[in-house]
């Protein structure tokens, strides 16, 4: 005899998953929409909120006070951004393939190596760059004079056509194992038979890369992709730890989390504006969601068609 | 099955809730008799001097615990303002000068301590930085000032017979000198953090340029402007330094300069008096002091006496009373001894005779006496509206630019003038009250 009797309502689950949700509810999503929340308010002289409506908005982008560090700072992130995408990514896509290479020798203390500085503090991290580039002492300018080079050295974090590219490197070297070991967990996950197979039918190592493994990894790709794009526009600390909160030298390395952070906090004279510190994080929030629908949308739907077609 | 609950359980029981029940009464008789304070301040190395203050003041009043509790300079002001409005703030707040305590005491986060016992020991000059505007009230009482000036490395300056320069050309002429002769950097400054070559080189040599605090009455009165003569010329003196620098002096930053002075690589270091200590400590060479050397055609000199620290309290605190009581004892003779004494380089403010043994302190003081003391000019100018750049901000940013060779004297001092006039009414009544308090000045 067939049941009728539809299935109970699967109680457990709401069990499980309610302390997380809880503590997510509480320490992510309600800061952020109190503080999205906040950005519609201005202070008034004895600090309490008075509903502005967008008025915060207009400030940000129709005053050149303003809109002129808020435009710099965006496009110093893109620039952070991009120097991310373009060097920590590939060469972190590399260093997978050769350490997932078959005849290899020592892989595990590379492969510990190239991460081990993910798991320093951004401050040493910080503090050590900052001396190997210092140009008092440091020892990357003896580095280039031995190779001959003297003549390219540069007070590499004063100047504002070095600072932001030599920052961004600083975080590349730190976060480059990250990528790493994701692009790693999915290139062990192919099978063997597809590679052998193509060897057999005489494709070069090369090929092999551009036509199977490639392809079979794409997924890991965009996941990359979009966490480096999220960690890159939510950075502040290393900017802070090595240029200070004004992104020195005047403004060259300033992104949008150290013009937050001056903002909201404030800065030696400058009196913090939590409001309009809000207004900024609201500005960096829908960058970011932006990024990731994106992402959603442009990359991983049509990676998982591409898949169900294969 | 239960284990029965016999007689003796239940007076051991009781017996226990009794102690715990003494104990608890107890720790709350000793908590009301006394009293904990705790000093927010961002002067982190400063515990040994404030261990010796504390103890002192017990000898008077045991019942009053103090503890000085410290954040990074940088930033104390954001820790500061986000603990005062969320009411988790110390009982006594340290104060920075001018506009940020006044926001505070405006916004009744500081208490007024107009009529507290031991104020009337401070002239209005040395109150200024800590009053309204119209030096009515005052929310802090000063504890001390640090002077501006030049510490040099003197066993150098004596094996090459250099001496100290009287004018800002021989000063000039001094680097040149020291450049050629080639063994060391003339000058210990670096652009990266920016503070360095505004507090240290635009307030320090500055003044003298400008006339002191007349041209800082005549920024807030609207009279005189940043690209005007006198300050003008102080920009364009202080562009001169740029071939002194050190090498990659772009991205040197403070810490580096002191470094590269006290391990005996540069010649001079452009100084703040806070420093006398802390040099003393790690240079292995005799230094000497000299002030910010006036142009050839001046008739006044300046000194930039920067009324800088001060004491107020928590208009939130719980222990008002007792903290009034440390206060009072802040602005009397004992402790304005012990805290000049214990940090060389910081000067009292108070009414007192106080004489320092440090002999290098002792220069920097002396220059009280012989030039008019003069405030900085960033610093008596409000902060702008709505939390935008505010002048001395903008002076770190521009002076970095002029001084590496981005940007002239006269396109510095045009920035600086337009950002400012962009957001800053001046105030013909702000600095007439200025001008009478500055000729009130004992110093």
């Amino acid at each position: 005899m067939q049941s009728t009797k539809r299935k109970p309502f699967p109680f457990h689950i709401v069990v499980f998953l309610f302390p997380a949700a809880a503590i997510y509810t509480l320490f992510m999503a309600y800061p952020l929409l109190d503080s999205l929340r906040l950005s519609f308010f201005d202070q008034n002289v004895s600090g309490a909120p008075v509903f502005v409506g967008f008025q915060n908005f207009q400030t940000l982008f129709g005053t050149p006070q303003w809109s002129g560090h808020f435009w710099n700072a965006l496009q110093n992130n893109f620039v952070f951004f991009s120097i991310h995408m373009l060097v920590q990514n590939p060469v972190a896509l590399l260093l997978a393939t050769l350490l997932t290479a078959k005849r290899l020798r020592g892989r595990a203390i590379y492969r510990t190596l190239i991460f081990a500085p993910t798991t320093l503090s951004v401050v040493i991290v910080g503090f050590v760059w900052s001396l190997i580039l210092n140009p008092s002492w440091g020892i990357f300018d003896n580095i280039l004079t031995g190779l001959g080079l003297g003549s390219l050295i540069q007070p590499w974090l004063g100047v504002p056509g070095t600072s932001l590219v030599a920052v961004s490197l600083m975080s590349v070297w730190q976060w480059v194992g990250l990528p790493m070991v994701l692009f790693m967990a999915a290139l062990v996950g192919i099978s063997d038979d597809l590679i052998e197979a193509a060897r057999v039918d005489g494709a070069s190592a090369f090929t092999v890369f551009t036509r199977i493994k490639l392809p079979l990894i794409l997924p890991t790709v965009g996941i990359v992709g979009v966490l480096t794009f999220v960690g890159n526009f939510n950075a502040f600390d290393l900017i802070y730890a090595t240029q200070g909160a004004l992104g020195a030298p005047n403004y060259g390395t300033d992104i949008l989390g150290t013009f937050f952070y001056r903002t909201f906090y404030g800065f030696q004279l400058q009196p913090g504006n939590p409001t309009m510190g809000t207004t900024i994080a609201a500005v960096m929030f829908v960058i970011i969601l932006g990024g990731v629908l994106l992402y959603l949308f442009g990359w991983q739907r049509r990676i998982a068609r591409m898949q169900g077609l294969s | 099955m239960q284990k029965m609950i016999t007689r003796r359980h239940v007076i051991t029981l009781a017996a226990i809730a009794a102690l715990m029940f003494m104990a608890l009464s107890q720790a709350h008789v000793k908590a009301a008799a006394n009293v904990t304070l705790v000093i927010e301040s961002w002067r982190t190395g400063d515990e040994a001097v404030w261990d010796t203050i504390i103890a002192n003041f017990n000898k008077v009043h045991p019942e009053i615990t103090v503890k000085f509790q410290p954040t990074k300079p940088d930033q104390y002001n954001g820790a500061l303002s986000a603990k005062l409005s969320s009411g988790t703030a110390g009982d006594l707040i340290t104060c920075r000068p001018f506009t940020l305590s006044l926001n505070m005491f405006k916004a009744g986060q500081l208490a007024d301590l107009t009529k507290l016992p031991g104020l009337e020991n401070f002239s209005t000059f040395a109150k200024h930085a800590w009053s309204t505007l119209d030096d009515k009230s005052t929310f802090c009482v000063p504890m001390a000032s640090v002077l501006h000036g030049f510490i040099y490395n003197k066993d150098y300056f004596d094996a090459h017979g250099f001496t100290e320069p009287k004018t800002y050309e021989e000063f000039l002429t001094l680097l040149e000198k020291i450049k050629a002769e080639g063994s060391m950097t003339p000058l210990a400054l670096g652009v990266k953090d920016g503070w360095a070559e505004t507090s240290m080189g635009l307030d320090n040599i500055g003044p003298n340029f400008w006339g002191g605090q007349d041209g800082n009455n005549g920024l807030l009165a609207g009279t005189r402007q940043y690209n005007d003569k006198g300050f003008l010329a102080a920009f364009d003196a202080l562009s001169k330094w740029t071939p002194y620098l050190g090498k990659g002096f772009e991205a040197e930053t403070y810490s580096d300069s002191q470094n590269l002075f006290t391990s005996g690589k540069a010649a001079i270091f452009p100084a703040g008096s806070w420093e006398i200590s802390g040099f003393e400590q790690s240079a292995s060479f005799k230094m000497g002091a000299f002030k910010a050397p006036p142009p050839a055609s001046a008739s006044k000199c300046y000194v930039s006496n920067e009324i800088d620290i001060a004491l107020g309290l928590n208009a939130a605190s719980k222990n008002a009373d007792a903290a009034k009581t440390f206060l009072s004892y802040v602005a009397g003779q004992e402790f304005e001894t012990a805290y000049s004494q214990g940090l060389p380089g910081f000067f009292p403010l108070g009414n007192y005779k106080i004489t320092l043994s440090d002999p290098l302190a002792n220069t920097f003081l002396g220059w009280t006496q012989e030039c008019g003391s003069t405030l900085r000019s960033s610093y008596l100018l409000p902060s702008p509206p709505n939390g935008t750049t505010d002048v001395e901000t903008d002076l770190w940013n521009n002076l970095a630019l002029m001084l590496s060779g981005k940007q002239t004297a006269q396109q510095t001092a045009d920035t600086i003038q337009k950002n400012m006039a962009g957001w800053f009414k001046p105030d013909a009544s702000m600095s007439a009250t200025a001008a009478a308090t500055m000729a009130a000045t004992p110093k």
